[in-house]
């Protein structure tokens, strides 16, 4: 098998040594994705909370305290309470879509969790086409959207849909194209071989100016891909009320929320794995301890989490067209130059390296 | 609304959705009956009456010293002033000498009003374009004049302060030092708003050019207010009609004439800072004095029409009160700037996006009760 | 180059937004508004003029300033205060007197414009600063506000 599932190497060597290769192998999938589906179940639900407080300190209130230690709990409250709340829907509502839009959102923005190498050996899929895997995945989940949007049979739904196809439909082409800036330098696609090369240097570092430009386009069009302010015209709650999940309630909502706060986890930690060095350590301090790799990955995606959550509570949303503009008439054409210069860049051999 | 005159101008690519009564932009009960092509609005219909209390006909039951408090509940926003006008009204209809102290005190209480007024609707304008956290610095701002109402009059927002004849008790004794520190504080605030929203390239992208007022129309419209103004019509009662202290202080009119959604939004950024001024040129020399004049505990007006018009937060207020010389009034109506400023939606936003329709609707600063009465 | 310009300026207007905020979110500590509000109960107090509820206070022997006047109850625009009254023998000069037998104050319908109490000439009624006025039922917001058993105060009246 070239799919390398290196994450414990002694539950490997354990379960192939007590079934036939091919169970085994189904066996290791079906615990790695278990494991995953529980670890970033409750990482979403505590970027939720993250969110709250986050935001309650921009607005000079407290944020949930009340819920455990300093509302810890307070998110698997909200969660339990979603749980046992009602499923409602529209009685004309295309009953099969409508259930399933959800389940696209969330399992799509999983999918694409397996792919980050959080630490050397903390990996569950090692792709060699990882950014590319990572585009596509994350261009699909936009299909529950419309799909959500569409089946609900409301109108303010729809027009989020629709907004959401708009948007994503664009955006996407911003990330792809800063993405592939950085591809320049590393010369690989795949997520683990892109992080061997920063050992000299993180790309940020290496590529300097265009990969800088690269960076703030990919953070803008990250922010977009994840409709989250200012770029939530899906659910611009003074608009259209709540958007497209304005019909769903319950567990179904919950998976949506939980699904844009995932996806805000993968921005970031695309982000970090292509900019910023993944699991590297800053100039290789604690490059003996193996497991602090995890710590850096977490934390530097941490820090651009919270950057997008600044950006929400600053600024106001954007209307539709100028939506459009930003990408087609300023991000798009930089985004060509910055690839042309960060090739000659590359070309020239004028990268920075230590 | 006819529901068959709906259909029949209804063209195959256009559709129709119903905004509010329940809908976070309307900011209360209002009902807006859009006709959409895409996102653009064709049409925008507003529908009326969802808390309509009868005020006016409440009036004709009530005496005048009890007409004070139903004038709270309509612009709950500029509770102060509305009880301001319907004194008015009832003191020049008697042609009471109202002492200096009183004018100050109402003047002075009336731009408190106002700038809680405005320090609100910039937090829910923010909110309106998607910039949630200005609510909060808005609100955070508007409690200290809370503070300040609360410690005088009793009441954070149906203040029912004013009485025919003065005031109902004299200002409390921290009164000036807690406006004074107010001041100082909002000095050093103000300037944040402009950093934080005004100058913010979306912000300004959002609103220029955005639900444009011509002159014309906004005369035609009755406009009244920051909106008229922010048209470049001159209509601020308080400079042409001065009433209360208004003659004794200096003050400029905010005009701008773009007509846009930034052009209302910076004539109330910047009438902020005019009622700072006033309230600085009154707030140490109060003359001291009454602080009411006594009157008949049943008060009787002459026969006659009285109308007596003041500047709100929203624009102008007009009280009409037709006496037929008993102690409830024949009729009373009221002219409320938001009912007028309201009617002129239709025409700003026909064109726009959905998201221009909600902004420039937000630049109307409109207060529901204040429509419906 | 405006194009370019127009981007410079339009990221150090975003970054002035961003500096606002982040300023706050630094002194996020000291700077929260919030109050909690069952738990500061003890340490809330509301100013002397707030106007909770109507109240009639009484005397350590049971007296009230109340006559029976009813001039609140002219006074209320929404009806909220029914007073019933009875002539009665006064003991002490044994004459015939208004005197009331239950001052009735419906919280439910107080719009709290304050009128009753400017309009009170023997000040028997004041406002309480009393704000936590939820009730399981509305019956119970309708309140007697003179004790029972209780008389009017000696030269109240003169």
């Amino acid at each position: 098998m070239n799919i390398s599932l290196s994450i414990t190497k002694n539950i490997h060597n354990w379960l192939f040594s007590i079934m036939p290769e091919g169970v085994a192998s189904i066996t290791e999938m079906v615990l790695i994705a278990v494991v995953y589906l529980a670890i970033f179940a409750v990482a979403g639900l505590y970027l939720v909370l993250l969110e709250r407080r986050v935001a309650a300190w921009f607005q000079l209130r407290i944020g949930p305290n009340r819920v455990g230690y300093q509302g810890l709990l307070q998110t698997m409250a909200d969660a339990l309470k979603l749980v046992s709340k009602e499923l409602t829907g529209t009685i004309k509502a295309d009953k099969f879509l409508y259930n399933l839009a959800p389940y696209f959102v969330i399992v799509t923005s999983l999918m694409a969790l397996a792919l980050f190498p959080f630490t050397q050996e903390f990996q569950a899929f090692d792709i060699n086409i990882g950014i590319f895997f990572l585009i596509a995945i994350s261009s699909i989940g936009v299909i529950g959207i419309l799909l959500g949007g569409w089946a609900s049979n409301n109108k303010f739904a729809m027009i989020g849909a629709m907004r959401s196809g708009v948007q994503t439909i664009s955006y996407e082409l911003s990330v792809g194209l800063s993405l592939i800036t950085m591809v320049l330098i590393s010369g690989s696609l795949q997520l683990s071989e892109i992080v061997e090369v920063q050992k000299n240097g993180w790309l940020i570092v290496q590529g300097h100016v265009p990969a800088v430009i690269a960076f703030m386009i990919y953070m803008i069009a990250g922010t977009a891909e994840t409709n989250r302010a200012p770029f939530d015209l899906v659910e611009a709650e003074s608009e259209l009320g709540a958007g497209f999940h304005t019909e769903y309630s319950g567990m179904k909502f919950a998976y949506f929320f939980l699904a844009e706060f995932i996806n805000m986890f993968i921005i970031a930690a695309i982000a970090t794995t292509i900019f910023f060095g993944g699991w590297l350590s800053p100039f290789g301090i604690t490059e003996s301890i193996p497991i602090l790799g995890l710590f850096w990955f977490l934390g530097k995606t941490l820090v651009l989490i919270f950057l997008m959550m600044w950006f929400r509570w600053t600024f106001p949303r954007l209307r539709v067209d100028q939506l459009l503009t930003l990408e087609w008439k300023y991000l798009l054409p930089l985004n060509l130059l910055n690839i042309v210069l960060m090739a000659l860049i590359v070309w020239l051999n004028l990268t920075i390296q230590f | 609304m006819d529901t068959t005159t709906i259909k029949s101008n209804f063209k195959s690519e256009e559709y129709f959705i119903n905004m509010g009564p329940q809908h976070p932009a309307t900011h209360g009960v209002l009902r807006l009956l859009l006709t959409i092509d895409g996102e653009i609005i064709k049409k925008v219909e507003p529908d009326l009456g969802y808390i309509h209390r009868s005020i006016e006909k409440m009036c004709e039951r009530d005496s005048y010293q009890q007409i004070v408090h139903l004038t709270d509940r309509m612009d709950y926003l500029s509770s102060h002033i509305n009880n301001e006008a319907v004194c008015l009204t009832v003191e020049n209809a008697l042609q009471l000498e109202i002492p200096e102290r009183v004018k100050v005190i109402r003047t002075i209480l009336g731009e408190l009003t106002r700038l809680a007024s405005h320090q609100l609707w910039w937090g829910v304008m923010g909110m309106d374009v998607g910039a949630l956290t200005t609510y909060f610095y808005g609100f955070r701002d508007r409690e200290l004049i809370n503070d300040i109402f609360e410690e005088t009059c009793g009441a954070r927002l149906t203040m029912n302060y004013n009485i025919p004849g003065g005031l109902m008790f004299d200002i409390h004794p921290n009164f000036v030092q807690r406006t004074k520190d107010f001041i100082t504080h909002f000095k050093t605030k103000l300037p944040e708003y402009d950093r934080l929203l005004t100058g913010n390239v979306i912000f300004q992208k959002r609103m220029k050019g955005v639900g444009i007022l011509s002159k014309e129309d906004a005369i035609s419209f009755g406009a009244s207010g920051p909106v008229g103004r922010g048209s470049g019509y001159s209509c601020d009662v308080r400079k042409h009609h001065p009433y209360s202290a208004y003659n004794q202080v200096t003050f400029n009119e905010v005009l701008k004439t773009e007509g846009d959604s930034l052009a209302r939004y910076q004539v109330r950024i910047e009438e902020m800072w005019e009622s700072m001024a006033i309230i600085e040129q009154l707030i140490d020399n109060i003359p001291e004095g009454e602080y009411k004049v006594a009157t008949n505990a049943v008060i009787k007006l002459p026969k006659g029409e009285f109308y007596q018009k003041v500047e709100t937060a929203r624009g102008e207020l007009g009280v009409y009160i037709n006496s037929t010389g008993t102690k409830n009034p024949y009729r009373l109506k009221f002219r409320s700037p938001g009912f007028s400023n309201l009617s002129l939606l239709n025409h700003i936003a026909v064109g726009g996006k959905i998201g221009d329709l909600v902004a420039s609707m937000a630049t109307l600063d409109l207060v529901i009760p204040d429509i419906d009465r | 180059m405006s194009y370019f310009g127009d981007i410079y300026r339009g990221i150090k207007t975003l970054l002035t937004g961003m500096s606002v905020t982040g300023k706050y979110f630094l002194h996020s500590r000291k700077g929260a508004i919030t109050q909690q509000y069952p738990d500061n109960r003890d340490t809330l107090k509301m100013f002397d003029r707030f106007r909770g509820e109507v109240v009639m206070p009484h005397n350590e022997n049971n007296e009230h300033r109340c006559t029976g006047c009813q001039k609140c109850e002219l006074a209320c625009p929404n009806g909220s205060i029914e007073i019933i009254w009875d002539r009665q023998i006064d003991p002490e000069s044994g004459k015939k007197k208004k005197m009331i037998d239950q001052h009735i104050y419906h919280l439910g319908m107080c719009t709290m414009c304050g009128l009753c109490i400017e309009a009170c000439p023997t000040d028997a009624i004041l406002w309480a600063q009393n704000f936590e006025n939820s009730v399981y039922n509305r019956a119970y917001l309708t309140k007697v506000l003179n004790k029972p058993g209780s008389k009017l105060m000696p030269g109240v009246e003169e």
